[in-house]
């Protein structure tokens, strides 16, 4: 549906999918951070609209919602965020339902849908939104223009798994194990039975859920994963450096390198050579 | 038993989680429809003969006099405060409990707020041995202790959560967040009429025991239904539970004009919401000061259900407050909003002073130390004597144990009339 989101995975690298909190810990700084992961090699943007109770999210991400609803934000600054923004690569909205629900004059997805096509979101992912209730959003990204985006967990399988894949658009987020999102200190042998049951359907696969290293993204990308998705690894940069009062460069510089590490790692799983070592 | 096979009402209701927990969802209203809706293995026979040794059902329905004078209209309590527990809650948590034994789940999770539903979920996993851990808001801890011992010493384990106001709505995120990693062995315990399908209907199901004794018990004393039936409201389940058999009555024995009994076509039914100390909202600071739900609610998704909730113009949801921790939430389950939508459900609200005076009234009145929640139901009689007919039936879903020491503390702290001097301590220390 969005060609942007396709042409990514028509290039033949492996996607590197970043996934930040906008506004964390305030709106300048943030920007100043999406700017620098795309630097460090992001080809889709994940941008986390905060809700007051993400129950998808481990503390990590939990906390960065906190720091930037208390710096004020909300669904309007949102897309003034987005569009103040100067990245190429498309962006991904994720947040929860209600809040889509709720904006606009009256009830229901379309309005959020059409002022986040029109602020150039390429996609929506909605963790508590699952297929069963999914049909209006769906409705609503069909007719702007967007991918709804659906999260495959380590429990879908079978019909239920067969039914989803009748409706992907643009890539599925594999979830890499039960949980809660953050970044964890080993691949969980999910992922690869994850990717394994999906091997025959041809839909990118960005999987995601506690990918914290270089050496992880090689690991999953090697396993057949088509994209990689980091979140809590690098919030934990912007929390480090809101924690300790760090310049807003400083933090950028360090978000950009870690965001390198793992695009690396993604394309040495490819078999493909860093970046920069191409010369 | 169920008429919302699909798990809606109206437009309320549904399965709003995560993916990673359809398929237990999925699992879990197969589970519902044979064992509950069908009583396949006799599940049902086994979960009343235990509700009845171990709970001690039936609860009995007392006539109370001091209060029947007060308002002169026949004033009838169902005294779910003596079920096993203290609280109309067991009869849900001792469900659910065997109900994930015959799934062959191996650990039960459950949120409380009050600390009434995690005590019962304790006692049930105890009774019926099975692993289990209780996820409590920090505000909760500390203003609902009794509990926390009670829990402790059934041997379950208490979480303490920390994030937001840590009342009963960051309790059941965590919940949630806790199965959503465990799934596959763990059953969440859900306290009240919340969350997504089959939960609401499910819950409903094991409380609505609550009803159909009191119906049966009513008209043995008095000969009739009666006029109105009033509950207090936090999620919604000692109120479903009480009003589930009384929603389609239009009393058959009223069509007999003979009997002249009943001058209502219906049961009025009252669901009694926590007012707070206020009904108004900071929509900057994001606070409701009261958990009026049903009452000054908006449509939205929370908790795997859409349904009434206290929320902001954007969708962020607002921190609510009572001095009742079982109250204490944003949300409300999704049938009673539709059923205060609809007509059916009168929903009224109580703020926190007059819930305190109820407590002490019914206390002195009656002998009966209410739970803060139940004397919410009260608060609503005392205010409103003319609105509940001639014979009225009031749900005391709890026992005020747990709450002596936040209603001294809270009682002095307004300057209320009804104080009660508790200089003895200091007297007995000297
Ligand atoms: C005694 C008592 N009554 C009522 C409630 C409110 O819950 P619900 O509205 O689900 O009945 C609680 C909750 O903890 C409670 O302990």
């Amino acid at each position: 549906m969005s060609d942007a989101v396709d042409a990514v995975f028509e290039s033949g690298e492996p996607a590197f999918i970043p996934y930040l909190v906008a506004g964390d810990p305030d709106y300048e700084a943030s920007i100043e951070y999406v700017e620098a992961i795309e630097r460090g090699g992001a080809d889709v943007i994940e941008l986390g609209l905060p809700f007051s109770e993400p129950i998808a999210e481990g503390s990590t991400i939990q906390d960065a919602i906190v720091r930037s609803l208390e710096a004020g934000m909300t669904p309007e600054q949102y897309f003034d965020f987005v569009e103040d923004l100067d990245v190429d690569v498309p962006l991904v909205c994720m947040t929860y339902y209600n809040l889509i629900y709720q904006y606009g004059p009256d009830q229901g997805p379309r309005a959020f849908v059409e002022r986040a096509a029109a602020a150039g979101i390429a996609g929506l992912v909605v963790p508590d939104l699952p297929a069963e209730e999914a049909d209006p959003l769906r409705a609503a990204c069909d007719e702007f223009g967007l991918d709804l985006i659906f999260i495959v967990a380590p429990t879908t399988k079978g019909e239920r798994l067969e039914r989803m894949m009748e409706h992907v658009s643009g890539y599925v987020y594999v979830q890499a194990r039960l949980g809660t999102t953050g970044a964890r200190d080993d691949v969980s042998d999910q992922t690869d039975e994850s990717l394994a049951r999906l091997a025959e359907w041809s839909v990118p696969k960005a999987v995601g859920f506690g990918i914290k290293t270089g050496d992880h993204a090689e690991r999953i990308v090697s396993a057949g994963a088509d994209g990689i998705i980091v979140g809590s690894a690098l919030v934990d940069i912007v929390a480090d450096g809101a924690d300790s009062d760090d310049p807003t460069e400083a933090v950028a510089d360090r978000l950009e390198a870690k965001a390198r590490e793992l695009k690396d790692g993604a394309l040495a799983g490819a078999g493909l050579a860093a970046a920069e070592s191409v010369e | 038993m169920s008429t919302d096979s699909d798990g809606k009402f109206g437009a309320y209701g549904g399965q709003y989680v995560p993916e990673a927990l359809m398929p237990a969802i999925e699992e879990l209203r197969d589970a519902y429809e044979r064992y509950v809706l069908e009583n396949e293995d006799g599940f049902m026979d086994e979960f009343r003969e235990r509700l009845a040794d171990f709970g001690g059902r039936p609860t009995p329905l007392q006539h109370a006099e001091q209060l029947s004078e007060r308002y002169d209209t026949a004033v009838y309590l169902k005294r779910e405060d003596l079920l096993h527990g203290g609280a109309h809650k067991l009869n849900n948590a001792l469900g659910q409990v065997l109900l994930a034994k015959y799934m062959g789940k191996e650990r039960i999770i459950a949120e409380t707020g009050a600390g009434q539903h995690g005590t019962a979920t304790a006692m049930a996993a105890a009774h019926l041995d099975m692993p289990c851990e209780i996820f409590m808001g920090s505000t909760d801890i500390t203003r609902q202790r009794p509990n926390v011992f009670r829990m402790r010493l059934n041997g379950a384990e208490v979480n303490p959560v920390t994030t937001g106001r840590g009342t009963l709505k960051e309790a059941i995120s965590e919940t949630m967040r806790d199965w959503a990693t465990n799934v596959e062995d763990t059953h969440y315990v859900i306290g009240s009429i919340v969350g997504p399908d089959p939960f609401p209907r499910m819950v409903r199901d094991f409380q609505s025991v609550i009803g159909r004794e009191a119906r049966e018990q009513i008209k043995a004393k008095t000969g009739r239904l009666p006029d109105s039936v009033v509950a207090c409201a936090g999620g919604g389940s000692n109120t479903m539970g009480a009003f589930h058999e009384f929603v389609d009555s239009a009393d058959p024995s009223s069509a007999d004009k003979s009997s002249g009994q009943h001058p209502r076509d219906r049961v009025d039914l009252i669901a009694v919401e926590a007012g707070g100390s206020s009904l108004d909202v900071d929509e900057k600071a994001g606070v409701a000061p009261n958990s009026a739900t049903l009452s000054t609610g908006e449509e939205g998704v929370l908790h795997g259900a859409r349904t009434k909730l206290l929320q902001d113009s954007d969708g962020q949801i607002m921190e609510s407050h009572s001095v009742s921790a079982g109250l204490d939430y944003s949300g409300v389950g999704p049938e009673l909003a539709h059923l205060v939508d609809s007509g059916r459900v009168d929903a009224v609200n109580v703020d926190d002073e007059a819930a305190l005076e109820a407590f002490h009234r019914l206390s002195r009145l009656e002998g009966i130390i209410p739970a803060l929640e139940s004397a919410h139901a009260f608060g609503y009689l005392e205010e409103n004597p003319e609105e509940v007919g001639d014979v009225t039936v009031v749900n005391l879903s709890g026992r005020g144990d747990k709450d002596l020491e936040t209603v001294v503390e809270e009682t002095e702290k307004r300057d209320l009339d009804v104080d009660v001097d508790m200089s003895v301590f200091r007297e007995a220390e000297r």
